[in-house]
């Protein structure tokens, strides 16, 4: 089985690879800004992909994660703290380091957090926030966590336009440059354009391999048996709520890592990237994929999230991802990759035919 | 091993079980016997925490374990084979054994795992030779082999069956009884539920008649096969009549 896994991540790199080439050969070397932004996306949808596909919950809130992380991240690297230099937190913060001193657009100097630990925080928050969410609704069965993470999902939103220190309508930009590895930064700008690809894309890469060595572990093991029966799963002694609640926490930091890189990435985050039609839209990712799917969740949402950034639906982007749940809900459950359409339609043709008259 | 008193479940304002009191014995195969809607799988459940009791005790190895999550209860030893066997159809066969394993790799007993499964497969041959078939495609009598090997790997003092017989052709039913006999001698205790009472009874060391919630009888398996009222409402009618009924 390992052997099957890393086969799939060499094909991955190997197509990664071929997709730059591809692109530069083609003269579109812009492209890879977009595949750069759908690898971000595509953590979101991974994670998602963990807890609807293996875990079989639906959060209709993941775009609230990606906004916590983005946001976090945003508000401490950018935030200036010089008016507060001599108050205890401020001082010790910059004795551990955790500050950094950087030049503003005009010339002044900004006191701001380090990316690093603004990184950490935001995940760390999200995950908590995952946690209080998660902890009394995961123990009911059914529908209920949708309908609390889309109450959750709204309430973020909400609250991101309405703060006035998170930008509101605007939201927050200047974003610095983040410095993962000595030299190796997550930015935007044409010069790191395909150094930044290869780094968003091996990033993606590494939440594979976790993702897949978890899904073909115990815990993933335990996570299918909860989505194929719960009570049975309960009856081998398996605590479904907490195995429940550790998958919807760690798709909620896939989510805010998603959305830490992501702002790092474009230098900003605004209040559309929080909005529940997002949630949707990675919900319908995943089951475009297929549940349960991570590779097929991985494909079909890459090539859409890239075909959506590249302006390709136009003012109906929110309304392709809609009806594309809606389709896929009714003519392939099991995901597009899973596709058999002719036994699909052929039901929902016969469904529609007048009965045969009586003889 | 079990010991229960005056153990009251409700359904919303229906009681499913009316003050029943049974105990099960370290190493004895009990059978709980009645008709349908009898309150046999509710008891069960309750037992295996997976229904909360109204009112009474449940006592488990001398701990009180009513009301508590089903997990626990597993993890404590008492293991249920539901109604129905709920296999995990999408799942291979050995990932369904490995499934039942999880409370002993809680425990810190992975090393116990190997030799649980080579026991499993000693117990029913067939469940090796379909090791990575998705257990879905079983037959109805390898699925309830399945389900009984998947409650032994957690390695329980208790295993509560629940109509293990149901839908399945008479000779598969004798050597899932054959099995439920080789568990109880390697150590474990067995706490029985069947509609096929004849065979329940033939089984087990004491039996217990449950008619609508209430405990109407109990005694040695035995004196159940012998009483008159057993026999008339349970075994088909009476003695002479089976007798002849078997050869005509």
């Amino acid at each position: 089985m390992p052997r099957a896994r890393h086969l799939q991540l060499a094909l991955l790199a190997a197509a990664v690879v071929a997709v730059q080439l591809g692109a530069d050969a083609a003269g579109k070397p812009f492209w890879l800004t977009q595949l750069t932004m759908a690898a971000y996306g595509g953590l979101v949808v991974i994670g998602l992909c963990l807890f609807m596909g293996y875990a079989g919950q639906i959060s209709l809130g993941h775009a609230g994660f990606f906004a916590i992380g983005g946001y976090t991240a945003a508000a401490l690297t950018t935030a200036d703290l010089t008016p507060r230099r001599g108050a205890a937190l401020v001082e010790l913060a910059a004795r551990v380091h955790l500050l950094t001193l950087r030049p503003d657009l005009y010339g002044g100097e900004l006191l701001t957090v380090r990316p690093w630990p603004a990184a950490l925080a935001a995940v760390a928050l999200a995950a908590l926030v995952a946690a209080l969410l998660g902890v009394p609704v995961l123990r009911l069965k059914g529908h209920y966590l949708a309908m609390a993470t889309l109450g959750f999902g709204t309430v973020v939103s909400a609250v991101v336009v309405g703060t006035e220190g998170l930008g509101a309508a605007d939201g927050l930009s200047g974003v610095p440059p983040f410095e993962l590895l000595p030299g190796l930064a997550v930015a935007g700008g044409a010069e790191a354009r395909a150094q930044n690809y290869y780094l968003a894309w091996g990033l993606v890469g590494l939440g594979m391999l976790l993702l897949l060595n978890l899904v073909h572990s115990r815990e993933g093991r335990a996570l299918r048996a909860i989505h194929g029966a719960e009570d049975a799963a309960g009856a081998m002694g398996i605590d479904a709520p907490r195995a429940k609640l550790r998958a919807f926490v760690l798709s909620a930091a896939f989510a805010a890592v998603g959305g830490v890189l992501m702002t790092h990435y474009t230098g900003g985050i605004g209040p559309s990237e929080a909005s529940v039609m997002r949630s949707v839209r990675y919900v319908a990712l995943v089951a475009v994929g297929g549940m349960g799917s991570l590779w097929g969740t991985l494909l079909t949402g890459t090539v859409l999230q890239f075909l959506s950034l590249r302006g390709v639906f136009g003012s109906f982007d929110d309304a392709v991802f809609g009806a594309t749940l809606i389709l896929v809900m009714l003519f392939a459950p099991e995901g597009l990759l899973r596709l058999e359409l002719p036994a699909g339609l052929r039901a929902a043709l016969a469904r529609r035919r007048p009965p045969p008259a009586e003889g | 091993m079990l010991r229960i008193r005056n153990l009251e479940v409700a359904y919303g304002r229906r009681l499913a079980l009316r003050r029943v009191s049974l105990h099960v014995d370290q190493g004895e195969i009990v059978s709980l016997i009645g008709a349908n809607g009898a309150g046999k799988t509710t008891l069960l459940r309750t037992v295996a925490g997976l229904v909360r009791p109204a009112g009474g005790q449940v006592l488990f190895r001398g701990r009180d374990t009513a009301g508590l999550a089903t997990e626990r209860v597993v993890a404590l030893g008492c293991s249920l084979v539901p109604e129905g066997r709920q296999v995990f159809a999408t799942m291979p066969v050995l990932e369904n054994l490995l499934l039942g394993a999880t409370v002993q790799y809680r425990r810190g007993r992975r090393a116990e795992v190997e030799a649980d499964l080579a026991r499993a497969y000693r117990l029913f041959p067939r469940l090796e030779q379909r090791a990575g078939q998705l257990a879905g495609t079983l037959s109805g009598g390898e699925q309830q082999m399945l389900a009984m090997a998947r409650a032994l790997m957690a390695r329980p003092a208790l295993v509560m069956l629940d109509e293990p017989s149901m839908g399945l052709a008479p000779l598969v039913v004798k050597d899932l009884f054959a099995a439920i006999r080789t568990v109880r001698a390697e150590g474990a205790t067995v706490l029985l539920v069947e509609q096929n009472a004849r065979a329940a009874l033939r089984l087990a060391d004491r039996g217990y008649v449950l008619e609508t919630g209430r405990v109407v009888l109990e005694g040695s398996a035995r004196a159940l096969l012998d009483n008159r009222d057993v026999q008339r409402a349970y075994l088909g009618g009476e003695p002479s009549a089976a007798r002849e009924g078997e050869r005509p």
